[in-house]
């Protein structure tokens, strides 16, 4: 769970202008308005409303089972919803080929007989269409996107002999490959050591630096206090939603993981621990 | 020397012999690229299922006097398809699926059957197969089915690896997963059908599921694994035959001995992950 060790983050990516998104535009990415969703008649969402502006990086926390990889279903469109609405860019409508997404590690097949580059090269299928065959500019836009999560020379690797922390970095380079503008990333830094983490947080900022937006469900409050614009805390509706530091007090945090959460807030930065 | 040659000449001068080769190659090459799928899905239980509930279609087939394949590869896809319907409302799982289904067809068959008095060889060569019989109008229907089933394959090889691989990234893509998962499915069931013939009902699962297996020891990637799975499975159908010509046994057992044969050779020496292979190099990486 969150890590207690005051010492991880890394002080290269503190940032120093935490109220200033290098590519907020003024508009929003994604609005959710009373979404209610579940499973056989239990609902997994309960009435979730948010906003996450446009070059914004979102991190989306709550406990095991308070319905974070069903909100990123939902918006995705792989979910229907009870009732409720999500607005991608404005409008209603799913804009799939702005739209990345990496799943879960576990969710992943690891030992599919797939290069690196097979897997990347997937993003570029649903611009495709049916039958249609990966280009030479397709696989440009591949490797491109392989350089900028620095794997472009285990290319050739298959998937499953790569690192965790490199097979993260695939799965994000797939979304890249899409040429998405909107990134929901379901549990990245799950299981990784610090120092995946900290290169997966400063691909984060680059992508958020050249005008994305991501929202990044995970665990780990360290890296969402420290690093994030905005955080929601869900458990199964939005605890609360706003600056990382406006949210993460104890009152709501233990709301959010019903258990008790230790703060700790040295200078502009919060580390959370458990007891 | 001229007596080796004879030897290996000899069985194929025998028209029905040449038949059972062309017809088990084909077979098994088309049966090796669908079963790359079926293995790295998970799949083979589904695998053994197809062939068995393609007999409640061959029997009534048989009582319709229609048939007996158009039957079989009906039952089979029509099976198929309700697996996936049946699975993905998500109420049982999908080996509890295909348990359920496969049986209740299968049983239905021997339900229509034991109401024929007359049994003929043919409905028994369904379950222990018939590759010493086949016609010339098997070889050609079993050529042309395989030859769309291998262009299928090809035309839509991207849309199926990508489902296979993340089924939940293919769809936020806009792929029409569910069309995809069964049409999958559908060319699983036609290529039981077809092995049918060649190895009947119960060992058909062997042609899906072997030599794709053995190809995946020996490869790194998908289209690979499919060429070499094949390979495996027309050498199978080769050796396979020589052994029922000269030892006088049953050709389909022969044919799937081989290529459990060429598993095991595979599983023992596979280089980099083969059995023997990680004995002698594993304990120097560990020091």
């Amino acid at each position: 769970m969150a890590s207690g060790n005051p010492a991880l983050p890394p002080p290269s990516l503190a940032l120093e202008a935490q109220d200033v998104w290098a590519g907020y535009n003024g508009s929003l990415a994604l609005e959710a308005q009373d979404v209610w969703a579940g499973y056989n008649g239990y609902p997994a969402l309960e009435g979730v409303t948010f906003n996450i502006e446009t070059g914004c990086l979102g991190g989306l926390v709550g406990p095991n089972g308070s319905g974070k990889s069903t909100l990123l279903r939902v918006i995705l469109g792989l979910h229907r919803p009870w009732r409720g609405e999500i607005r991608l860019f404005g409008s209603t409508e799913r804009p799939r080929r702005r739209l990345g997404y990496t799943p879960q590690s576990e969710q992943v097949d690891w030992s599919f007989p797939v290069t690196v580059l097979d897997v990347v090269l997937m993003g570029r299928y649903g611009r495709l269409g049916l039958v249609r065959r990966p280009t030479k500019a397709d696989r440009e836009i591949a490797m491109g996107a392989l350089e900028s999560v620095r794997l472009a020379d285990l290319a050739a690797r298959r998937i499953g002999e790569l690192s965790g922390g490199q097979q993260r970095r695939a799965l994000v380079a797939r979304a890249l490959a899409q040429e998405a503008d909107l990134l929901l990333l379901d549990e990245p830094l799950a299981g990784l050591d610090a120092t995946s983490q900290h290169d997966l947080l400063a691909l984060f900022e680059g992508l958020r630096q050249k005008g994305k937006t991501l929202i990044v469900a995970t665990h780990d409050l360290s890296c969402v206090a420290a690093d994030f614009d905005h955080a929601i805390l869900l458990n199964r509706r939005v605890v609360a939603f706003g600056r990382p530091k406006e949210v993460f007090t104890e009152e709501l945090l233990n709301a959010t993981f019903e258990r008790h959460l230790l703060l700790v807030r040295l200078g502009d930065r919060t580390y959370v621990g458990h007891d | 020397m001229t007596e080796a040659i004879d030897l290996l000449r000899d069985p194929w001068s025998l028209e029905f012999m040449r038949r059972a080769l062309l017809a088990a190659m084909v077979v098994s090459a088309v049966a090796a690229v669908i079963g790359s799928f079926v293995i790295l899905k998970g799949m083979a239980f589904i695998g053994d299922a197809l062939p068995h509930a393609s007999f409640g279609g061959v029997a009534v087939a048989f009582v319709l006097g229609a048939n007996l394949y158009l039957g079989g590869a009906i039952a089979a896809v029509l099976t198929a398809i309700l697996i996936g319907f049946v699975s993905r409302r998500g109420l049982i799982k999908y080996d509890t699926a295909i348990g359920i289904l496969f049986v209740g067809a299968f049983a239905a068959g021997i339900l229509i059957i034991s109401r024929q008095n007359n049994y003929t060889p043919d409905l028994f060569s369904f379950v222990f197969g018939n590759v010493l019989g086949v016609s010339w109008n098997d070889v050609w229907t079993t050529a042309a089915l395989s030859a769309v089933i291998l262009l299928l394959v090809l035309l839509f090889y991207k849309e199926i690896l990508f489902v296979a691989y993340d089924p939940s990234m293919a769809a936020a893509s806009g792929l029409p997963v569910a069309a995809i998962q069964y049409g999958l499915l559908a060319l699983i069931g036609v290529t039981t059908v077809i092995g049918l013939q060649t190895v009947g009902i119960v060992l058909v699962v062997a042609l899906l599921v072997t030599p794709a297996a053995t190809a995946q020891l020996l490869t790194r990637r998908l289209p690979p694994m499919m060429a070499v799975g094949a390979l495996v499975g027309v050498l199978s159908s080769l050796v396979g035959l020589y052994i029922a010509y000269y030892a006088d046994v049953a050709a389909s057992a022969a044919i799937v001995l081989t290529a459990t044969g060429f598993f095991a050779l595979a599983f023992l020496f596979a280089p980099g992950r083969g059995l023997l292979w990680q004995r002698r190099f594993a304990p120097a990486e560990r020091a």
